[in-house]
């Protein structure tokens, strides 16, 4: 029964995750100077920030989860989480700045949400560090997940408030409009909603995976201290 | 309720006292200040600059200068004494105590600065009052961040390196926001112009220090 249970969310992430990649590329997008078949990227770019949020916010509530009961369990998820948030992140970088060379005409632009992502990803790559400077494993394991907590706490206004204090490149600030002036018959949103569900999902696949993993050669080097 | 206050004024005040003993720590601190002021003054060979270079040397210099004077706050003792300490105090008092003792410091570092910054640089502020609200956030902001990260970091053996690499990120939307507040004051802009920007920055204050105030016990334990 739990196999079937694992076996049906897994195949819903691929069906939407095949709409996501087929009528992303596919559909019809309306016509906008400059943009042009670039608004496609919102179906890649965009839901890569949802996915890491969401996925270091599932991160914190691992390290919550930690400090309340110190099981390496919930330790290995709060680490594969936040990888799988970096992951999304450099992903959600390199796909932005792509886009922006051909909209915005340079790499890097030095906008503000940009630059908080990047600041974004420095603070995660700390956390990377951090964990391999501890020898003691339970020590390790807590003092990761307090910093993880302080530093999401951190990383919220960074994302979410900061960029919405200047003005913007991006579609939507600074004067330019949002992707709700463009999609009125709700072409974009048809494959957007699902886009975002999608890569959120497969996000928890590749933790689920990498955490299992992790889990069994800890099961096996335990056993390995025994034989 | 009561004895937490009086836990954390007595904490307070052994920081005093401790510093007061032993001095070099914020004697060095200003020197520290003087001399990268006199580094930037010398290198830049200007008199006076203009206001954005003003404006970002005198934040990074606070910026270096807490980072330093505040990464000892968990170092110089032994640890042998902070197991002391864990039997007679909560660490909600010791943090919070420590969070005030590194504000004042910071306070104080802020004004030396701003005083060998006018005295080399000139001083180009137009709004007194908001650039020096804005120090306060900034002394409390610094403070209660960096207070966390040194704690985070003593427990490891490299700490001082570890304190930047955790601290700057940290750090950068608060720094981002108390510059603009600067320049804003620097300019002699409305002060409606800066309430978001301060709402922002009290908010991220608030923040870090409920943070700081739930997280450290567990910090402690270990």
């Amino acid at each position: 029964m739990k196999q079937i249970k694992g076996f049906y969310w897994k195949l819903i992430t691929v069906i939407l995750l095949l709409f996501t990649v087929i009528g992303g590329l596919l559909f019809e997008v309306p016509r906008l100077n400059i943009l042009n078949e670039t608004v496609r990227n919102l179906y890649f770019h965009v839901p890569m920030w949802f996915g890491m949020t969401v996925i270091l916010g599932a991160s914190v509530f691992y390290s919550v989860k930690y400090l309340q009961n110190p099981l390496s369990k919930y330790d290995i998820l709060a680490v594969e989480c936040a990888n799988v948030g970096i992951l999304f992140g450099i992903l959600g970088m390199i796909s932005g700045m792509v886009w922006a060379q051909f909209t915005w005409g340079s790499y890097w632009s030095g906008d503000p949400k940009q630059n908080a992502a990047a600041v974004g990803l420095l603070i995660y790559f700390a956390y990377s560090i951090l964990r391999g400077l501890f020898q003691d494993e339970s020590q390790r394991n807590r003092i990761s997940a307090i910093y993880n907590i302080f530093a999401y706490a951190t990383f919220i206004p960074l994302i979410f408030i900061l960029p919405r204090l200047t003005d913007s490149l991006h579609p939507g600030n600074g004067g330019n409009p949002g992707f709700n002036a463009y999609d009125l018959d709700s072409k974009l949103r048809l494959v957007f909603y699902p886009a975002v569900i999608a890569w959120i999902m497969l996000g928890g696949w590749i933790v689920n995976v990498r955490a299992r993993l992790r889990m069994a050669q800890q099961k096996l080097e335990d056993l390995d201290i025994y034989l | 309720m009561s004895s937490f206050f009086s836990e954390v004024t007595t904490l307070v005040r052994k920081e005093f006292v401790l510093e007061w003993r032993q001095k070099y720590a914020i004697n060095g601190i200003i020197l520290y200040v003087v001399s990268t002021v006199f580094v930037c003054y010398l290198s830049f060979n200007l008199r006076i600059p203009d206001g954005i270079t003003w404006n970002a040397l005198f934040w990074i210099i606070l910026l270096f200068g807490a980072l330093n004077a505040v990464s000892k706050s968990f170092q110089q003792e032994r640890d042998g004494r902070h197991f002391f300490y864990y039997q007679l105090v909560s660490p909600e008092a010791i943090i919070v105590s420590k969070i005030i003792y590194n504000s004042l410091l910071m306070l104080f570092i802020s004004f030396a600065g701003l005083f060998v910054f006018s005295l080399v640089l000139g001083n180009p502020v137009q709004d007194h009052f908001l650039f020096i609200v804005n120090l306060f956030l900034g002394a409390l902001g610094f403070s209660s961040t960096f207070t966390m990260i040194s704690g985070i970091a003593s427990k490891s053996t490299n700490s001082s390196t570890l304190m930047s690499v955790l601290g700057l990120p940290v750090i950068i939307p608060m720094l981002l926001m108390l510059i603009k507040v600067s320049k804003n004051a620097m300019d002699g802009l409305q002060r409606n112009v800066s309430y978001d920007e301060i709402i922002t920055i009290f908010a991220i204050n608030t923040i870090i220090l409920t943070v700081s105030i739930i997280l450290f016990p567990y910090l402690w334990r270990s």
